[in-house]
């Protein structure tokens, strides 16, 4: 079997006398998709922060191609190949969307501590950026702050961010929701090509497009993994089915 | 480049400042030359601030402290070269001297490092705390300043004879002008280079959305304090200029109302907006000099104008007759 590409063991975080993250240890093989489902509250969004280094775990241990990242800041994770996007979007309003990708590729070819060639007149930032905005159907908004976008266009752009990176796995929290039923449609599409070229740890309450994407599944109840499995698995067990499933059906 | 409204106004402001010391000596009013050259280098100390604070969005309350280490340097170096002493003799010996490009000089390498430790640490902090912090450096220099008998203590510093420029009489006020003018013009182009640059980008990305920035891989602080270096050695500079201009040193450059006085004036014009500081520091110097001619309470007056943009033009005069700002 192949070596997975993350791996989380034994994962604690607590805010006060709240678990949000209770033991928790999952990993993300090459090539899949790994859906991380839970109700609201059960630390789906604290795990990715987690990963991603904007929050600090209590104890465990976060492994990213073989290398221990637990203590590395954001910015160093992201350098290494973690690639995310935010529930809340979260985008440099003022910059047009362009802009937006255009530091995404700025920060994979290397050091920002160039100050005198101006980016926008800079082919090597503009044009893959552009390129990445066409593959999220963001191409003709490209000119538009970011702040202008409607909510399922900047999370589009979050996921063209987050491609320009070029990452070793991406970290999608929540990327369907306010897309509507057809954007959904459209971007469970396109998550499934991507895992192609990274594979992809899914946090996302939309059942119909984690059932067909996911090749696994992990279930998050009050920060702890209930249960992990194909999603034959995940929808046959009892206990998900009660703690989870039971409120949809 | 398309020719915006916003490069009209910046160019009629550039022609402005430039025409009027020229205006001055044909209308036989000297006094306005002297005007002018405080309008530029207030502008070229608030560029250097609008590169930290307008692009960085560190609302630095102690860039005094740079604008007076710059002055001091001019002071310190005339004093010297004045009495035949070196500048240093230990650990190595360094000749004075009166030329106006070693001040400069002087006052970016030394003003280069105090930023850097001032930054490194203030810069771990945001908000409120980093304006205090700051704040809390520059008063620190200002008492060690006032309490240096040997460079004037409170009294300050006066300078004999105004730094030399190779092929220019500075002691003409219309000639060092214009090295004044042709230093702020350079200070803008570096502005808008960096600006339009990749590590203008990551710097701006800071002050929208730190999160973003790190998310994509590129850490905030070291891209918010070699800003702030480069913004405090441009301020160093024009303090070197305005020591050399009031051929005085004073204390008050180190002062919080200076550091005010630098935030005002980039308000009053348009956070980071190019010309955003010039347009402030020509209204400021004409309202203090102005109203300050009738009132002894002419800055009641700079307050309202001040609440009046922040309430009604936050961008400042810019802002006002060229609109918002356009990122590409
Ligand atoms: N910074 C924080 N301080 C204190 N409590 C927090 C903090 N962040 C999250 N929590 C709490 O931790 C729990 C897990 O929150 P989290 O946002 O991770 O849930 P989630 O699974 O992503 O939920 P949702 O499906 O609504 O996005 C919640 O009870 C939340 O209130
Ligand atoms: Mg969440």
């Amino acid at each position: 079997m192949a070596e997975p590409v993350l791996s989380i063991r034994e994962l604690r975080k607590n805010f006060g006398a709240l678990k949000a993250t209770d033991n928790v240890s999952l990993d993300l093989k090459p090539g899949e998709i790994h859906a991380l489902i839970g109700p609201n509250g059960a630390g789906k969004t604290t795990l990715i922060h987690q990963i991603s280094g904007s929050i600090r775990q209590d104890s465990g241990a976060i492994e990213f191609l073989g290398e221990d990242v637990g203590g590395l800041g954001m910015a160093a994770r992201a350098r290494k190949g973690l690639g995310r996007s935010f529930q809340i979007s979260s985008l440099a309003p003022e910059f047009s969307a362009l802009r937006n990708v255009m530091l995404a590729q700025q920060a994979a070819q290397g050091s920002s501590f160039r100050f005198f060639r101006p980016v926008m007149r800079d082919r090597s930032l503009t044009d893959p950026a552009m390129s990445m905005l066409e593959r999220v159907g963001l191409a003709g908004r490209a000119r538009l702050p970011a702040a202008e976008l409607s909510h399922g266009e900047r999370r589009k752009l979050e996921i063209a961010i987050a491609l320009a990176l070029g990452p070793k796995a991406f970290l999608f929290d929540e990327p369907m929701a306010g897309m509507g039923p057809e954007g959904a449609k459209d971007l469970t599409g396109f998550l499934d090509g991507l895992r192609r070229e990274a594979p992809i740890l899914l946090v996302e309450h939309d059942m119909d497009a984690v059932f067909a994407l996911a090749d696994r599944i992990s279930v998050l109840v009050y920060g702890r993994v209930i249960a992990t499995g194909s999603v034959d698995e995940i929808r046959r067990d009892p206990e998900v089915r009660r703690a989870y499933l039971g409120e949809h059906t | 480049m398309k020719f915006t409204r916003e490069i009209l106004i910046n160019t009629v402001l550039a022609a402005l400042l430039l025409a009027m010391p020229f205006a001055a000596l044909a209308m036989d009013e000297p006094f306005y030359v002297t005007l002018a050259t405080r309008m530029a280098i207030l502008a070229l100390a608030a560029v250097g601030l609008n590169l930290a604070l307008g692009l960085g969005g560190l609302v630095s309350f102690g860039h005094a402290a740079f604008f007076g280490i710059g002055g001091y340097a001019a002071g310190i170096l005339s004093t010297h070269a004045l009495n035949m002493q070196p500048l240093l003799t230990w650990p190595f010996e360094i000749e004075s001297s009166e030329q106006m490009l070693v001040a400069w000089f002087v006052a970016v390498a030394v003003s280069g490092p105090v930023a850097l430790a001032i930054g490194a640490i203030s810069l771990r902090t945001s908000g409120v705390y980093f304006i205090m912090i700051t704040l809390a450096f520059a008063q620190m220099i200002y008492y060690f300043a006032i309490s240096w008998p040997a460079y004037g203590g409170e009294d300050g510093l006066s300078i004999a004879m105004r730094g030399t420029f190779p092929g220019v009489n500075t002691a003409v006020p219309l000639s060092f002008f214009l090295i004044c003018y042709g230093v702020l013009m350079v200070a803008l182009l570096l502005f808008a280079c960096v600006r339009a640059s990749r590590f203008g980008a990551a710097l701006q990305a800071a002050r929208q959305n730190e999160t973003r920035l790190a998310a994509v891989g590129i850490g905030p602080f070291p891209v918010r304090l070699v800003a702030f270096v480069i913004s405090a050695m441009v301020a160093a500079l024009a303090g070197s200029l305005y020591a050399d201009l009031n051929r005085f040193a004073s204390p008050s450059m180190l002062s919080w109302q200076m550091s005010g006085e630098l935030i005002v004036l980039i308000i009053l014009g348009g956070t980071g907006r190019l010309f955003g500081p010039v347009a402030g520091a020509m209204l400021f110097v004409l309202i203090e000099s102005v109203l300050g001619g009738l009132t002894e309470r002419w800055q009641l007056f700079l307050g309202l104008i001040l609440l009046g943009v922040v309430l009604f033009a936050r961008g400042g005069l810019i802002g006002l007759v060229a609109g918002k700002s356009r990122h590409g």
